[in-house]
């Protein structure tokens, strides 16, 4: 058996080897000596050093986007970890409805971003126009129409991976629990959210990087507007690649800085939440 | 125990991502779809020899004539066999998407440029069209874009720009009592303009209108009509004066004129300055074509967007946009040209030929000119064109002015250093409209950013 197996590995690896290599290892290798090049297009490109990377933070856009979204990042992991969290909470209790519910909760998923984008863009604009205002008007509306945005296409999501983690619960600890006597409070804050640990750590990952990598909702809901104050981390890189001749290199330059960023703190949030989980 | 329910959630977890990815990704979604229509042509041109080896792709900037550059393609296909593509790309995309179709394995063997600072980064792929068909068939050396001595771009319209008006509603406005300006012939300057406009706000629900001018949409699809074409005018005064047609540092003497400009759009205007920053030039145009506003600011290219709508082609007059610089009674229309052809150098010769075939066609043959000047409504510098024109009233205005002895205004935000200079000045204009910023940013955007800008744009 584990001869067979071990005999029909690169039937199994291959293609997945090949998807993997062709997708992601030679883009990525290719974007890596990009951002060390000037180009125009990117099967054209002269070698120029590290000076790309020198424009980077000279760059004051950059640095705004960098701590818009960090700024945005912390605010929509709590909001929409706490809102999926406590809908999965209530979607347990077996009230009716409950599958209606998590149908019509998951559904925005079913979305795409820039669909959602312009969606909410009418809505909102249609809001602000009461007060004489627009969704573009300041950096401020277009954050917490943002904020919106992604809680309501993400929160239905991280429910379902709750509720799964709930659902796992083994009874009898819950039982125990309130044979010796633990209140509703207790049995939430002792019981129920560390077993549910590892759907924290994947849901926080997942909105963290989410967070971090948004595009196409920023694009469409403001693009960036008024003077790229509401600008996203990668719709600066986008904008800085396409949107500026000579500084495609420095977009690219971005991109990796973006990528490193993204990684580490990806690494550091799945090591501490880890940590948080226990052994049943 | 514990990995494996991590494990299986983590399964889940991907699956569900890879769904939402398959709808989030439209961006890749959109290349890998041409990509499959590349191919698709691929196969019809196999099939399809007879007419030579080469084929013509064509990235087409102007998404008003999107379909019928498809239908002209189809045309050519149909008589010679020789297969055209023509992609648009969506507004204000063209530079980005001709990046991306240019690293490809078929990249466009037709692509434009917008003028000599367009050309700069695009040259090291533009064939010379010094002995081609289409250059001799340009009527002057004023269209063509030039290195040393390659033909490196030609233009094939020429458009004009001013600030339309609907004739029937000034027309009432000037019967008005307490009308201040009287007659067409005395709105020359921009006093009276000013006063027009004045005068039109003030009475709007007389007139039945929403206001004087159409909402200065500052989304940035549309907010070109006052970065780029409004901002010409400051642009053109200064190097009139000073004598040049470039420069690699402006001064903004005329700036102040500007912002009077830009301070009566927005007072005499179809909505409050808050709203500009998402209205679009859609908006603008609905509002002149439903006769809600007198004045909209834009070019002849527009006439396509208010045709048959309330105001009748009769009533649409076009007025040159007025500063108030010094002589700007002779002031007439801006006209000028953004769109120059170029024909891939790194295609294969075949394709190169082809392209220059289907050129030749699309300006020689009647065809091709029947569609240029009457379905597209272009009026072009080719010399074959002379019983081809378009009808298009605002095209007559243009005429009707340059009859009467005006000068045109050149079209010099061509030479405008960038992008980016164009962009942060569009920024800082919306932000004095809409009172977040003030007329100090604009000024900065302007002056220190041209000259930034130029030395970026000029440092190798």
């Amino acid at each position: 058996m584990e001869k067979t197996i071990k005999r029909y590995f690169p039937v199994f690896v291959l293609p997945t080897m090949l998807a993997f290599i062709l997708g992601f290892v030679a883009p990525f290798a290719l974007g890596i000596y990009l951002s060390f090049c000037k180009f125009t297009t990117v099967t054209d490109a002269r070698w120029v050093g590290i000076s790309n990377y020198l424009k980077i933070f000279n760059d004051k856009e950059f640095v705004h986007a960098l701590w818009y979204t960090v700024l945005f990042t912390v605010v929509s992991v709590i909001l929409i970890n706490v809102l999926a969290f406590t809908v999965a909470m209530l979607l347990t209790k077996g009230i009716r409805g409950t599958n209606l519910f998590r149908t019509v909760f998951f559904m925005p998923n079913l979305i795409g971003g820039i669909i959602l984008g312009y969606i909410w863009q009418l809505l909102l604009n249609g809001i602000l126009a009461q007060y004489g205002k627009t969704l573009t008007y300041s950096s401020v509306y277009g954050f917490w129409g943002l904020v919106i945005l992604v809680c309501w296409q993400q929160v239905g999501y991280m429910m379902i991976i709750y509720i799964s983690g709930i659902q796992n619960i083994p009874g009898e600890l819950i039982e125990a629990a309130k044979i010796d006597g633990a209140n509703k409070r207790q049995l939430l804050r002792h019981v129920t959210i560390p077993m549910v640990m590892p759907s924290v750590t994947i849901c926080t990952f997942l909105t963290l990087t989410n967070g971090f990598k948004l595009f196409d909702q920023n694009l469409a809901l403001t693009n960036g507007a008024p003077s790229n104050m509401s600008e996203l981390l990668a719709l600066n890189i986008y904008r800085t690649f396409y949107g500026r001749t000579g500084y495609e290199g420095v977009g690219q330059a971005k991109a990796v800085v973006f990528f490193v960023l993204v990684a580490v703190i990806a690494l550091v949030q799945n090591r501490i939440s880890r940590k948080k989980e226990v052994q049943q | 125990m514990k990995f494996k329910k991590v494990f299986a959630m983590l399964l889940t977890a991907t699956m569900m991502t890879s769904m939402l990815a398959g709808c989030g990704g439209s961006g890749t979604d959109q290349s890998s779809e041409s990509k499959s229509e590349d191919k698709s042509s691929d196969k019809d041109s196999d099939t399809a020899k007879k007419g030579g080896d080469g084929k013509v792709y064509y990235l087409n900037f102007k998404p008003e004539q999107a379909d019928q550059w498809a239908e002209l393609a189809e045309q050519y296909t149909d008589e010679t066999g020789v297969d055209v593509e023509v992609q648009t790309a969506a507004s204000g995309t063209y530079e980005s998407t001709l990046k991306s179709e240019m690293a490809k394995d078929e990249p466009p063997t037709l692509f434009q440029v917008n003028g000599p600072v367009g050309l700069a980064s695009w040259k090291d792929y533009c064939y010379d069209l010094s002995d081609s068909q289409i250059y001799k068939d340009v009527s002057s050396d004023d269209y063509v874009l030039k290195d040393g001595d390659a033909v490196q771009g030609i233009a094939y319209v020429i458009e004009t720009y001013g600030i339309i008006y609907n004739k029937a509603l000034l027309n009432k406005y000037f019967e008005l009592p307490d009308a201040e300006i009287k007659s067409i012939e005395e709105l020359n300057s921009f006093d009276a303009l000013k006063k027009v406009a004045d005068g039109i706000q003030k009475h709007k629900e007389d007139l039945g209108v929403m206001g004087a001018f159409t909402s200065a949409g500052m989304d940035s699809s549309s907010d070109w009509r006052f970065k780029t074409h409004l901002a010409n005018l400051p642009i053109y005064y200064e190097y009139k004066d000073e004598g040049v047609t470039s420069s690699e540092a402006i001064k903004g003497t005329y700036l102040d004129n500007f912002k009077n400009v830009w301070d009566m759009y927005l007072k005499d205007s179809t909505c409050e300055p808050s709203m500009i920053s998402s209205k679009t030039g859609e908006d603008a145009s609905s509002e002149f074509a439903l006769g809600e506003a007198v004045f909209y600011q834009n070019g002849t290219w527009a006439y396509n967007d208010i045709k048959d709508m309330e105001v009748a082609d009769e009533d649409m007059g076009m007025l040159p946009i007025y500063i108030g610089a010094e002589g700007e009674e002779n002031q007439g229309l801006c006209t000028g040209s953004e769109n120059y052809w170029c024909v891939n150098k790194k295609a294969s010769e075949e394709d190169i030929q082809a392209t220059l075939d289907f050129l030749t066609w699309v300006v020689e043959s009647d065809e091709g000119r029947d569609m240029l000047a009457n379905e597209m409504g272009f009026i072009t510098p080719f010399t074959t064109f002379d019983e081809y024109l378009p009808e298009n009233p605002l095209v007559k205005a243009n005429d009707e002015y340059t009859k009467a002895g005006k000068t045109p205004v050149s079209w010099n935000f061509t030479t405008m250093p960038s992008e980016e200079w164009k962009n942060k000045l569009g920024s800082a204009m919306l932000e004095y409209a809409q009172g977040t910023g003030d007329w100090d940013a604009v000024q900065t955007a302007f002056v220190d950013g041209w000259a930034s800008e130029y030395a970026a744009a000029h440092a190798e």
